[in-house]
């Protein structure tokens, strides 16, 4: 039979080359923050035991935490209602949705950014002194910044809408809305019994991506000025380079775990809903 | 029914609601809790990105309320971004995401090729998954596991005496080895469901007309691929154009980018006033990213039909 692949060599080149360019890097962060490969340096975990313990860990961290939080939330609570109501009541009002959720693709994050920074530094000119300036004021509040929930929700509409959108056309909603409206379910029971668990999956695929957005997001926090996980890093890297690099390397390592288990999580829930 | 359907008061429930009695009957479905539950998306959108793309538009043509005679309309600002430094780092931001786009179409396209051909699906599964979290894995961790390896003091850089060789991490070239860790995932990601709709039969057909291998790459192949490879060429551009992270967290303003340039006219890094010609140079990438985009969807919609 006439040879139909790329003769096996090629192949087998091809894929050393790939696996090289992309585990290098990560093996060699891992060489450098334990001092391994490095000469001159002590070889040891200090890099990463010192972590829990470096100034300003725990508050970027937790920082982070809140605004990943909020944003899943608000992205959440924005778009479960929006795209039920569209595939239920308004078939319509679709292209709407989707041209709105797909709009922030358009805007870079950082021409995002030099927008909000214009919005607030106009604000601060023109609303002071009236109630508006105190909604200002909370916007910036460096406890917990809520324009930054304002602008991740934004950049993270795009791919939340593809994942929930995904997620809903595998599911019959009308006929599990109907079924439930025929039992005589009312209107919040029907979406919190019966429509929300049969989208888990797709919520958690939306929340796990909002969080992966939210740990690495770096521009608009840092041209704010605030100093959540990513901006975080870059400042410690002057004086502490090794930890850095390890910080950098347990992020990876957190986010493709969370990664993994939403995978698996998905595959294992397939065969009982079909049964 | 009308009357509740216009109570929502919005013009675009009315004109809606005026064409309600063409639409399928629908049993027990309360058309006004549709539009209820679409509001709150519609409105957030509307008042945030209204309020942020608004400031920016109006920012870009008029003189800072600062300078003598207080806002005024203008294009010096947009003129500004066009001329000087800011076009060296426009016209340098385009070269390194033309160049970094590129080569990443170039090395994607084997390497998609060999995951999808291959007997192994434990493979292809791994190097997809493995691409999705690759193609996301941008910003200051990147950088800084690439810092590790060939920066100035790196691992690679140190063991085999790099620097004497002539490199340099915080380059142009730099940049571009560092661009391609999540440009070519994504280029896999993308041509991925292309190649997996070039039938075998096409290949054997291609080979029962003597054509060689080359030959069907050439005159099959490549011809039905070639909107998804300028779709994913475009995706990628579009990416590492408005990629800022990687780059101020490795190279500083060494290369001149873009994005780099608006985020030190946003600090205050330059001359004070700069920054409506941020907001100038905002309104520049949103139309090269508004361009990519228009070119980008009649690619995708035609590529699309070859997968049915």
């Amino acid at each position: 039979m006439a040879r139909l692949t790329t003769p096996r060599y090629g192949r087998a080149a091809v894929l050393l080359l790939t696996g090289a360019y992309f585990l290098v890097p990560l093996a060699c962060a891992v060489a450098f923050s334990t001092g391994v490969g490095v000469p001159g340096q002590h070889i040891g975990f200090e890099a990463y035991t010192g972590i829990f313990t470096a100034g300003g860990f725990t508050d970027s961290l937790a920082l982070t935490l809140k605004l990943a939080t909020a944003t899943i939330v608000l992205v959440l609570g924005l778009l479960v209602p929006a795209l039920v109501t569209v595939r239920l009541a308004a078939p319509r009002l679709r292209t709407l949705v989707e041209i709105v959720c797909l709009l922030p693709l358009v805007v870079p994050a950082v021409a995002l950014v030099a927008g909000f920074s214009a919005v607030l530094r106009w604000g601060s000119d023109h609303v002071a002194g009236t109630p508006l300036f105190q909604a200002l004021v909370a916007l910036q509040n460096p406890d917990f910044p809520l324009v930054l929930v304002l602008a991740y929700t934004l950049m993270a509409l795009p791919l939340a809408y593809r994942t929930l959108d995904t997620g809903l056309a595998a599911i019959d909603l009308r006929m599990l809305v109907e079924a439930a409206r025929a039992c005589r379910a009312p209107w919040s029971r029907t979406l919190l019994h019966v429509v929300l668990p049969n989208l888990r999956g797709a919520l958690l695929n939306t929340a796990f991506l909002t969080l992966a957005l939210v740990l690495g997001e770096y521009t608009v926090a840092a041209i704010l000025g605030y100093q959540p996980f990513a901006v975080w890093i870059l400042a410690i890297s002057g004086s502490q380079a090794q930890m850095s690099v390890a910080v950098s390397v347990m992020g990876l390592l957190v986010t493709w775990m969370l990664l993994l288990a939403v995978a698996t999580a998905g595959r294992a829930r397939r065969p009982k809903e079909t049964s | 029914m009308s009357a509740i359907q216009t109570a929502g008061g919005d013009s675009r429930t009315r004109s809606y609601g005026s064409k309600a009695g063409l639409g399928p009957p629908r049993r027990r479905v309360p058309r006004v809790a549709g539009w209820l539950g679409a509001a709150p998306l519609l409105v957030f959108t509307a008042v945030v990105f209204g309020l942020v793309l608004g400031t920016m538009m109006v920012g870009a043509f008029t003189t800072p309320e600062s300078a003598p005679g207080g806002a005024r309309l203008t294009g010096a600002n947009m003129s500004a971004s066009l001329h000087g430094p800011y076009l060296t780092a426009l016209i340098g931001s385009v070269k390194l995401s033309a160049v970094s786009a590129l080569i990443a179409t170039v090395v994607g396209l084997p390497i998609a090729h060999v995951v999808v051909t291959s007997r192994f699906r434990a493979l292809r599964e791994a190097v997809l998954a493995a691409s999705g979290v690759l193609a996301n894995f941008g910003g200051v961790p990147l950088a800084f596991a690439f810092v590790a390896t060939l920066g100035n003091a790196g691992v690679l850089t140190s063991q085999f005496h790099l620097l004497s060789h002539g490199w340099n991490l915080y380059s142009f070239w730099g940049l571009t080895l560092v661009y391609l860790y999540f440009l070519i995932p994504l280029m896999v990601l993308t041509l991925t469901p292309a190649l997996e709709g070039l039938r075998r039969q096409w290949r054997e057909a291609a080979r029962n007309n003597r054509a060689n291998t080359f030959r069907y790459w050439t005159h099959v192949a490549l011809p039905i691929l070639m909107p998804s490879l300028l779709g994913g060429y475009v995706l990628l551009f579009g990416t590492a154009f408005s990629a800022y992270a990687t780059a101020a967290a490795m190279v500083g303003s060494s290369v001149p980018l873009v994005t780099m340039q608006i985020a030190d006219a946003l600090s205050g890094n330059v001359l004070v006033g700069q920054g409506n010609v941020a907001l100038a140079l905002g309104v520049d990438m949103v139309l090269v990213a508004g361009l990519i985009v228009a070119i980008q969807l009649p690619l995708q919609r035609r590529s699309a039909r070859w997968l049915a």
